[in-house]
């Protein structure tokens, strides 16, 4: 029914989106220079085509940004996106071709749907851009919006707020899938939700992704359902990638003391084994004026001199495993230092 | 001159969730009261008086008689007296309805347009492209409504062009605010994101996405100013600066029989009184209609 | 906090450069040759071509700006042609009458719009509230100009207790401040501070009730606070809004002030304007316009940092 042609071009070890020292600043304040806010300062890491990488860190260590600039909704300072091999904006895939690729469900259900369109036109409006009839972009949308899981004889008319959040979402993800795109980015896309319906909207989409073939970038701050649900996991820290990895690697072996840190602050569902207090003391720093050397050194409890002026590169730890820690690394200069850096409580 | 809504209050309607049919339930609202019927059947009334008012005199209105001048309201043949050149007042107010609407409505719809289009562009632009629009602006608001469009008017000369456009231009910025107030506030919401995040065109965006959630409100501000033109149109007039004579035109008349209140007074406050009624009128229909959209903070 | 004050300063300049510019431009598009009034109908092709060197109309558009403003800024605002004073002392003259008026007007709409205000605020959705609200309405939806004339026949003509016209007694010279002149104010201030009173009551009537609607009221109500200390705390939070409103209605009612001024003959900026339009005046047009909208522009800046000074609590944006 529809022309979307998806052609896998590099095949399975070609990463489906390969991105390159990503940087964003934002200028805040009286335009004089100072109050630059380092969102995203140097992020690299690849998308494995038809895997779900989770992405995980505190609010403010950058996630959204990035998600964003993943989806060109911001324009990126420096650094660069290749998606199957191919240089996104360039002539072999202008910007509108990768847009229609690469998706987004938001965060907040009720906010990404335009009040005044009912659910069957937001999910058409994507197709009525890339040059899909009127008549066939809608019944591919209601083909969707049972695909969703929503009947579209009920919800194809209703307008957003004559629906439930659960409800809202499903059509959210319903749009994302209407251009047939190759990678979904999921911001927090369940977060708002109830438990019991975030499950039941997990579940959708994990089936979605079997039956359609997608790949994931999971954006969330509950580690138990990104371990459930990820391949992979990247851990962010203000602004840059501390550790990245298998899911499960990572959480029986995390190679970063921030990732470390979050694992364990986790609230545990055994009882016998009870989450005590917290190990990460204080709030993260300002992305305005971060730590120098590596970002963490001043809340973690293994740190050297060495680690406030050396910036630790992210080095393969293990098997596909990776860590920007000079510890984790093996590193002579975190080694050889005898005294430990007191750090801010 | 006076702003009967301030923009404070407009934005908060920017993000007005949408019934089903909408603008039907506003309209079904607005047949419940019975303020808003009032005012709405008395300007259906005057815009009737403005439509068929050729038809509907019976007296020449541009028939002079130096006998017959000034006589008061209730003479025989005169049913609302006759002006400072024997010309009977019932048909000439009845006439001068076309002028004195069109006047004061259609510098406000030339405004909504041409404001609204430069305030949605502003709006949704952002950056550099938005302070430079709005600076422009803000240095048409640096004057005075009255002011400014006497000044623009006693420039350019009197007529009805000139007086329509140097109207149009005072109410420009104001609607043009609105808009880029409402327009900024949309812009940020997700589901433009979602939209640009589609590769769709800017206007197509505007088009679809923004323009029925932006309208409303814009609209709803205009219909404000309404009032405010009518005054300030027929103030022109009555300077001299609008229509010109023998043309009836509620203003011009006012202007026209200011020496005639030490002899006929009364007739002499007529053509005011139309103004004022047909001012209020559109004041409270516009407020009625900001209730019915039912305005929540 | 001195920053902000100095920026907002400076973001003045070019919005003052702006109207300038309009200023400027407004002698432009009106029609006809500048000429003209300046000239004898037969004057000879080489006498044209002198003045129009004289008075720099063969230069350029924007180096006749700069001149035009340079001159402004010094005061030199050209000479009236119909009077053949200077436009600046005819000005000035007239500022000062409709500075009285303006000043009386927003004065009397200050006291009024805000018992009206507050009456309507305090006693929200009662009665009162309705016919507060409708005579607020009634301020901004009648034309003042008619208003006035309405005023000129209940007082002059029917009663004949006031004048109808002028700025004082015949022959008399200058302003006095006795009532033979004041009586001359009262009809066109009182036909002037109808706008005023309608939008300070509208503003007054917002604030009271919002201030009044804030859940430390009831706190302090439950306190046992008595009604007049509450009153007192709703004054001094309501007056601030207030008064920025009132500050500006000043410059609204200066610049607007020609139709009131039209109808008493108030020999004030309203109504050179109106003189300078129909004798086709325009230098004295343009300096009339030139110094109202500096006015406004000024006195928009003063409440503006004066705002910004007392109130902490204002984000201006």
């Amino acid at each position: 029914m529809q022309p979307f042609e998806n052609v896998d071009i590099g095949g399975p070890a070609q990463p489906l989106l390969r991105v390159s020292k990503l940087v964003k600043h934002f200028h805040t304040g009286a335009r004089k220079g100072k109050d630059v806010v380092q969102a995203v300062d140097g992020v690299s890491f690849d998308v494995i085509k038809g895997e779900t990488l989770g992405v995980v860190g505190e609010s403010g260590c950058g996630k959204s940004t990035t998600a964003r600039l993943l989806m060109q909704l911001l324009t990126q300072d420096s650094g660069e996106l290749v998606f199957d091999g191919q240089e996104v904006g360039s002539s072999r895939l202008p910007m509108k071709e990768y847009r229609r690729q690469v998706q987004m469900v938001f965060q907040d259900s009720y906010a990404s749907l335009n009040p005044r369109m009912t659910m069957e036109e937001s999910i058409a409006f994507g197709q009525r851009v890339h040059g899909i009839s009127q008549k066939e972009a809608r019944d591919y949308a209601r083909y969707l919006l049972a695909h969703v899981g929503l009947e579209p004889g009920r919800f194809a008319h209703r307008y957003p707020h004559a629906l439930s959040g659960g409800q809202r979402q499903r059509v959210n993800i319903a749009r994302a899938l209407a251009m047939k795109p190759r990678l979904v980015i999921l911001d927090e896309a369940v977060s708002a939700l109830d438990k019991s319906v975030e499950a039941q909207v997990l579940q959708l989409l994990l089936e979605l992704k079997r039956t359609l073939n997608l790949t994931y970038v999971f954006i969330s701050h509950d580690l138990h359902v990104v371990r459930w649900l990820s391949d992979r996991i990247l851990v962010m820290y203000l602004g840059e990638v501390v550790e990245i990895g298998p899911a499960e690697a990572l959480f029986t072996d995390a190679q970063h003391p921030y990732t470390k840190a979050l694992l364990s602050s986790m609230p545990s569902m055994d009882p016998d084994n009870r989450t005590l207090s917290s190990p990460l003391s204080g709030d993260p720093p300002s992305p305005i004026a971060p730590p120098s050397g590596c970002r963490f050194h001043t809340r973690c409890p293994h740190a050297k001199a060495a680690c406030a002026q050396i910036k630790p590169q992210l080095k393969t730890v293990g098997q596909g495993h990776q860590s920007a820690c000079l510890m984790a690394q093996g590193d002579p200069a975190w080694h050889q230092t005898r005294m430990e850096v007191s750090h801010v409580a | 001159m006076v702003d009967t809504v301030t923009p404070k209050m407009m934005t908060a309607t920017a993000t007005q969730p949408a019934v089903e049919g909408y603008w039907r339930g506003v309209f079904a609202r607005l047949l419940r009261d019975p303020t808003g019927m009032l005012v709405g059947s008395i300007i259906l009334l005057l815009l009737a008086l403005a439509l068929f008012g050729p038809w509907l005199i019976v007296k020449d209105p541009y028939q002079t008689s130096m006998f017959l001048r000034l006589k008061p309201i209730g003479t025989d043949g005169f049913l609302l007296g006759s002006d400072e050149l024997g010309r009977d007042m019932l048909s000439r107010l009845i006439l001068g309805t076309r002028l004195s609407l069109f006047m004061g409505i259609v510098p406000v719809v030339f405004a909504f347009f041409i404001g609204g289009a430069i305030g949605i562009i502003a709006g949704y632009a952002g950056g550099k492209t938005n302070t430079l629009i709005m600076r422009t602006i803000d240095i048409f608001y640096a004057f005075p409504s009255v002011l400014l469009a006497i000044a623009l008017s006693g420039a350019m000369g009197a007529g009805v062009g000139n007086a329509l456009l140097s109207l149009t231009l005072v109410f420009v910025p104001q609607v043009a605010r609105i808009a880029e107030s409402v327009t900024a506030q949309v812009r940020h919401m997700d589901y433009i994101d979602a939209a640009r995040a589609t590769g769709a065109s800017a206007f197509t965006i505007i088009r679809v996405q923004v323009l029925g959630n932006v309208l409303g409100p814009i609209f709803v501000f205009s219909t404000g100013l309404i009032s405010v033109c009518m005054i300030l149109a027929s103030g022109l007039s009555f300077l001299g600066l609008g229509v010109r004579p023998p043309e009836p035109e509620w203003g011009l008349m006012l202007n026209t029989l200011r020496t005639a209140i030490y002899t006929q007074p009364w007739v002499a406050a007529l053509p005011g009184m139309m103004i004022f009624i047909t001012s209020i009128s559109f004041n409270i229909l516009a407020d009625r209609l900001r209730a019915a959209m039912a305005i929540k903070e | 906090m001195l920053t902000t004050l100095m920026y907002r300063i400076l973001l003045a300049v070019p919005t003052m450069l702006g109207v300038a510019v309009i200023c400027f431009l407004l002698v432009q598009i009106a029609p006809g040759d500048p000429l003209v009034s300046v000239m004898p109908p037969d004057a000879s092709e080489a006498l044209r071509h002198t003045l129009m060197q004289a008075y720099g109309f063969d230069k350029p558009l924007p180096v006749q700006f700069m001149h035009w403003l340079w001159r402004a800024l010094q005061g030199d605002l050209g000479m009236s042609v119909a009077t053949g004073r200077p436009v600046i002392s005819e000005v000035m003259t007239a500022v000062t009458y409709s500075l009285r008026l303006a000043l009386l007007a927003t004065l009397i709409g200050f006291v009024l719009g805000s018992l009206f205000g507050f009456v309507a605020g305090y006693f929200r959705n009662s009665i009162i509230d309705r016919i507060a609200s409708v005579l607020s309405v009634f301020g901004v939806s009648v034309p003042h100009y008619w208003l006035g004339m309405l005023l000129v026949i209940v007082f002059c003509v029917k009663l004949s207790v006031l004048p109808a016209t002028g700025g004082g007694p015949i022959g008399g010279d200058g302003w006095q401040w006795s009532w033979e002149y004041l009586q001359f104010m009262v009809l066109p201030a009182f036909t002037l501070s109808v706008i005023p009173t309608g939008i300070i009551a509208r503003t007054v009537r917002s604030q009271v009730a919002e201030i009044l609607s804030q859940e430390f009221i009831v706190g302090l109500r439950a306190r046992g606070l008595n009604e007049s200390r509450i009153f007192l705390h709703v004054v001094k939070n309501a007056a601030p809004t207030a008064l920025a409103v009132m500050g500006l209605q000043v410059g609204y009612l200066m610049g607007g002030s020609i139709l009131v001024e039209t109808v008493f003959s108030w020999p004030g900026t309203g109504l050179l304007l109106n003189t300078a339009i129909f004798q086709r005046d325009l230098p004295l047009l343009q300096g009339t316009i030139w110094v109202l909208a500096l006015f406004f522009v000024l006195l928009n800046l003063l409440v503006d940092v004066l705002q910004t000074a007392l109130d902490p609590r204002i984000k201006r944006s």
